[in-house]
């Protein structure tokens, strides 16, 4: 153990492992799980379904890590970084499955790292810029009740591997609706401030709920979960309308694609490179 | 027969007590993740490991420490297979895991949530779960935040003596 370089000590020896939770050229998330389609489940709705779910996981959690380092408080910055962390994880899984499925053979980077910004399949909620804590908050309030309900659906989905990561994944969203809930209502119902900042992101947001609810049928829980946390931090219902084209389509906001550009430059600067 | 059920066990023995790399006090067998090690008639062994949550950046060092310590004892091929049906739950956790948690000031999860089919309620009010402290052994504790240095624990503080602890969360 050699003390006078703390990167070095911890390389030390494992020069062959997989050490880190970054980077690329991981072990397929999903080795060894039986990668079978069942008869019956269109393989390319299943692809397109896991892609869209992946991406939105992907470029929400690109966007929580814009926290780390800035948050109000460190146990902010752990939380929003952990959340983002449990999506990523959901993230490779979902592509690891679209890669089987779809015929490609892609693996994760592939999905991640060498697509542009049209082909990414994410609502459009999850790209937009990063804003203050109330609009995070309330950003995370949304979507996290969305894919909570999304997933619970989805855990009894025909495709065993989807069943099992959308089963594994209601665990965790269920943290993480938690986690912006009380915020939302303790900021709500907090400071003039507080209160203004937390109205105002629930304005900024509301423009992309049509977005949201096109294909899958879990607006009534969605909006049964806003407006019990609306109520508690005293806020208005926001009201939603619906909205052309979407982020489902490959229609994305212009904030897409930097983040993008930000999370995908060293690998294509350097393709086929791992580290 | 009987040598090849002998294999089987000292393969598990073997990969059962690999540490886990965050909760090193804890052995894979503890934290409840390995799921099962079967020697096929050709010699490889094949141990089945199970994610704690989706995300957890341990996994990938677990598989590579599992393979490690296998090829070490002998068994020249060896696969890692990720289960992910059922899902890891804290009650899968062993008693002797949760003894070593207390011991190195770590507060084990309670009995995970259940509940019925459907959607999950969200409650708002405060709900208290008594943490006692893994130190002082007092009740009266609270939480700083749901989330602590890694996926699986959440940040307490014991109102008795004072010390900050973490504690292994319910999923």
């Amino acid at each position: 153990m050699s003390d006078d370089h703390v990167y070095l000590s911890l390389a030390e020896g494992h020069e062959d492992d997989t050490r880190w939770a970054y980077g690329t050229g991981f072990e397929d998330p999903l080795h060894g799980v039986d990668t079978t389609v069942l008869e019956g489940v269109a393989a390319d709705l299943l692809a397109a379904d896991c892609v869209a779910l992946a991406d939105d996981a992907l470029v929400s959690a690109q966007r929580l890590a814009e926290w780390t380092t800035r948050a109000p408080e460190l146990e902010e910055e752990v939380a929003l970084a952990n959340i983002g962390l449990d999506l990523l994880g959901q993230a490779r899984l979902l592509y690891a499955r679209a890669g089987q499925v779809d015929g490609t053979g892609r693996g994760e980077d592939a999905y991640a790292y060498f697509r542009d910004a049209d082909d990414f399949r994410n609502v459009r909620l999850a790209e937009l810029p990063v804003g203050d804590f109330a609009f995070s908050a309330v950003r995370l309030l949304v979507l996290s009740s969305w894919r909570l309900a999304h997933f619970e659906e989805l855990s009894s989905h025909p495709d065993p591997v989807l069943a099992a990561v959308a089963a594994k994944g209601v665990k965790e969203l269920t943290y993480h609706r938690q986690y912006a809930a009380e915020w939302v209502v303790r900021l709500g119902d907090g400071t003039d401030e507080s209160h203004r900042r937390t109205r105002r992101a629930m304005e900024q947001v509301a423009p992309y709920f049509g977005e949201l609810f096109t294909a899958y049928d879990v607006r009534d829980e969605v909006v049964a979960v806003l407006r019990q946390v609306t109520e508690a931090a005293g806020l208005p219902m926001p009201v939603y309308r619906p909205l052309t084209g979407t982020g489902r389509d490959g229609e994305h906001t212009e904030h897409l694609a930097p983040l993008l550009a930000e999370l995908q430059s060293v690998a294509r600067a350097h393709p086929g490179a791992t580290w | 027969m009987v040598t090849a059920v002998r294999d089987v066990q000292r393969a598990w023995h073997i990969a059962e007590q690999v540490p886990d790399p965050e909760l090193p006090m804890l052995t894979l067998a503890d934290l409840g993740v390995l799921r099962g090690v079967e020697v096929g008639g050709d010699g490889t062994v094949v141990a089945r490991l199970t994610p704690t949550y989706s995300g957890c950046p341990a996994m990938a060092e677990m598989r590579a420490d599992v393979a490690a310590r296998l090829r070490d004892a002998g068994y020249a091929r060896v696969e890692i297979r990720t289960v992910l049906d059922p899902p890891w739950t804290s009650d899968w956790i062993t008693p002797e895991g949760r003894r070593k948690l207390t011991e190195n000031g770590i507060a084990p999860p309670g009995a995970a949530p259940r509940r019925a089919a459907g959607p999950v309620p969200l409650v708002l009010t405060p709900t208290r779960r008594t943490v006692a402290c893994p130190r002082c052994g007092a009740a009266d504790t609270e939480e700083t935040s749901r989330f602590s240095a890694t996926s699986c624990k959440a940040l307490h503080r014991c109102l008795a003596c004072r010390e900050p602890f973490e504690y292994v969360k319910e999923i």
